[in-house]
């Protein structure tokens, strides 16, 4: 089966979890930005961990099958619409071939991953399917006319669609069939999208004085609109250093929150470059993380210290 | 003495005291393979390990890694490798002025020492190369070119370093290789990993 690109919105690349391992010859983790939103879209279809998926920035996305294909948007509240009907947030999908799968502007969130039973399969690169933006490693950024291959369906059905054998049939409306409930999953929906952001404070706290992180921990920052998939810039009050030395270049993680001379905090996404010359006051958990990626610009962030 | 910085939940950072202490503490992480570990980023005086929190936690390798035997005189770990060097840098002849060298005698102190890669980053396949003699202690460039060819082969500090794809950059380029130090065909695509030993060798083309 093939899926062929139509239309790719403002930014659609390809992202599985990424290729850790590599550091040493200077290769970044890249991988999906929403880490929870992506695994959730390939359980929902029924793919093994790891599947490649779509990663489509503010919608706009436009594909079609060669074959019937079961699919779910998964990271916003964008929807999928097939041949112009809308279907539910997170509901999987049974597509028949030739039906146009469009991705809607989402309200909320930035980030939707559209997964397909059976996954992406472009040739992976150092063991992954990731276009990493910073280093130029992995598939090329999907262009209109692009035809993709899709990989063999998985032999366990999908958790999500217990009706597919019977759906998946061709339908003999033209709108699709729905298999499914939505967000069967939906244990990490949109939380209280105004909750601050929780982290640990470290592994270069003491670099900052005492004034700098309490300001970290209670002001608000506005994510600036240069922000990209390798680091969120966040506005809004300086962040002192106490030590002013310059720092020798470290490893640093997604959801390093990395404090350059100017004290405007960056948040480091997916994308972030190996290592790091400015001290990093605290790093995010996976799940804040998660939330940072869906982020847009003009966004307000606060952070708070997470329970032990 | 290693000391643990706390790097969310998903690393922890090991400093140590200089660079032999990260290169030492790093080839014994590689070869103790511990479970959980899944990346590790050598530097300039620590070691990032990263873990899959579902197998282990950052305090579980605290204590494993704060018993490793750690032996800081085999640093250099991973065989040798030899670049052959065309010294035609454009900045050949400023390195020269800046250390009170002749263009003769920088070529022979790089091609004298014997440097090894400590650690990687900038792009990928670009390894930081120490070892090299002081006396080729230079600043980076005041204003950094916009293109530097692969290939390059540079100074900045007292570190040496080869340019593996066309990049920006502001190291002081002293010659150029036809090796290639990032290939996608090889298994391995960077050829300088941490713990490679690499000896230049001067040519003529």
């Amino acid at each position: 089966m093939t899926m062929t690109i139509l239309r790719t919105g403002p930014l659609t690349v390809i992202k599985d979890e990424g290729r850790p391992g590599h550091a040493g010859q200077g290769v970044a983790p890249s991988g999906a930005v929403d880490r929870g939103a992506y695994a959730r879209a390939n359980a929902l279809v029924g793919n093994p961990r790891g599947a490649a998926a779509l990663e489509c920035t503010l919608g706009g996305l436009r594909v079609r099958f060669d074959e019937p294909a079961t699919v779910v948007l998964t990271g916003t509240d964008a929807v999928l619409t097939v041949d112009g009907t809308r279907t539910a947030v997170e509901e999987v999908v049974s597509v028949p071939a030739g039906a146009e799968v469009a991705v809607t502007m989402p309200r909320r969130g930035l980030r939707s991953y559209l997964a397909v039973r059976g996954g992406l399969a472009v040739p992976p690169v150092l063991g992954s399917r990731s276009t990493d933006r910073l280093a130029g490693i992995g598939p090329p950024k999907p262009a209109a006319g692009d035809t993709l291959p899709i990989g063999p369906s998985p032999a366990a059905p999908s958790p999500a669609s217990p009706s597919l054998t019977a759906s998946s049939a061709p339908s003999a409306s033209p709108a699709a069939s729905s298999a499914g409930s939505p967000s069967a999953e939906g244990v990490d929906g949109p939380a209280d999208p105004d909750a601050p952001l929780e982290v640990d404070l470290g592994p270069r706290a003491g670099w900052f004085t005492a004034a700098a992180i309490e300001t970290l921990l209670s002001a608000e920052f506005t994510v600036s609109p240069s922000s990209d998939s390798v680091g969120l810039r966040l506005d809004g009050p300086v962040l002192a250093r106490a030590r002013t030395e310059e720092l020798p270049s470290e490893g640093v993680v997604r959801g390093s929150v990395q404090v350059p001379p100017d004290g405007h905090p960056i948040v480091f996404q997916a994308d972030h470059p190996v290592t790091g010359g400015y001290p990093v006051i605290a790093v995010l958990t996976p799940a804040a993380a998660d939330r940072a990626a869906q982020a847009r610009p003009g966004a307000r962030l606060r952070f708070v210290v997470a329970p032990e | 003495m290693t000391s643990f910085l706390r790097c969310g939940r998903e690393a922890l950072l090991a400093e140590v005291d200089d660079l032999d202490a990260a290169l030492a503490l790093y080839a014994a992480l590689r070869s103790a393979a511990l479970p959980g570990v899944v990346d590790l980023v050598p530097a300039a005086r620590t070691v990032l390990i990263k873990i899959d929190p579902a197998v282990t936690s950052p305090a579980a390798v605290r204590e494993a890694v704060a018993v490793l035997p750690v032996d800081t005189r085999h640093r250099a770990t991973g065989g040798t490798v030899e670049i052959p060097v065309r010294y035609d840098g454009p900045d050949l002849v400023e390195v020269a002025e800046r250390t009170g060298l002749s263009p003769d005698q920088v070529v022979a102190l790089h091609t004298g020492a014997r440097w090894t890669v400590a650690f990687a980053g900038f792009v990928p396949g670009f390894g930081y190369l120490t070892g090299g003699d002081p006396r080729l202690d230079v600043p980076r460039r005041d204003s950094p070119r916009t293109r530097i060819p692969a290939g390059s082969v540079a100074l900045a500090g007292r570190f040496s370093g080869v340019y593996p794809s066309d990049s920006p950059g502001g190291w002081q380029l002293i010659g150029s290789t036809t090796q290639r130090m990032w290939d996608l065909d090889r298994p391995e695509p960077a050829l300088l990993v941490p713990g490679v030993e690499v000896i230049f060798k001067a040519v003529d083309r």
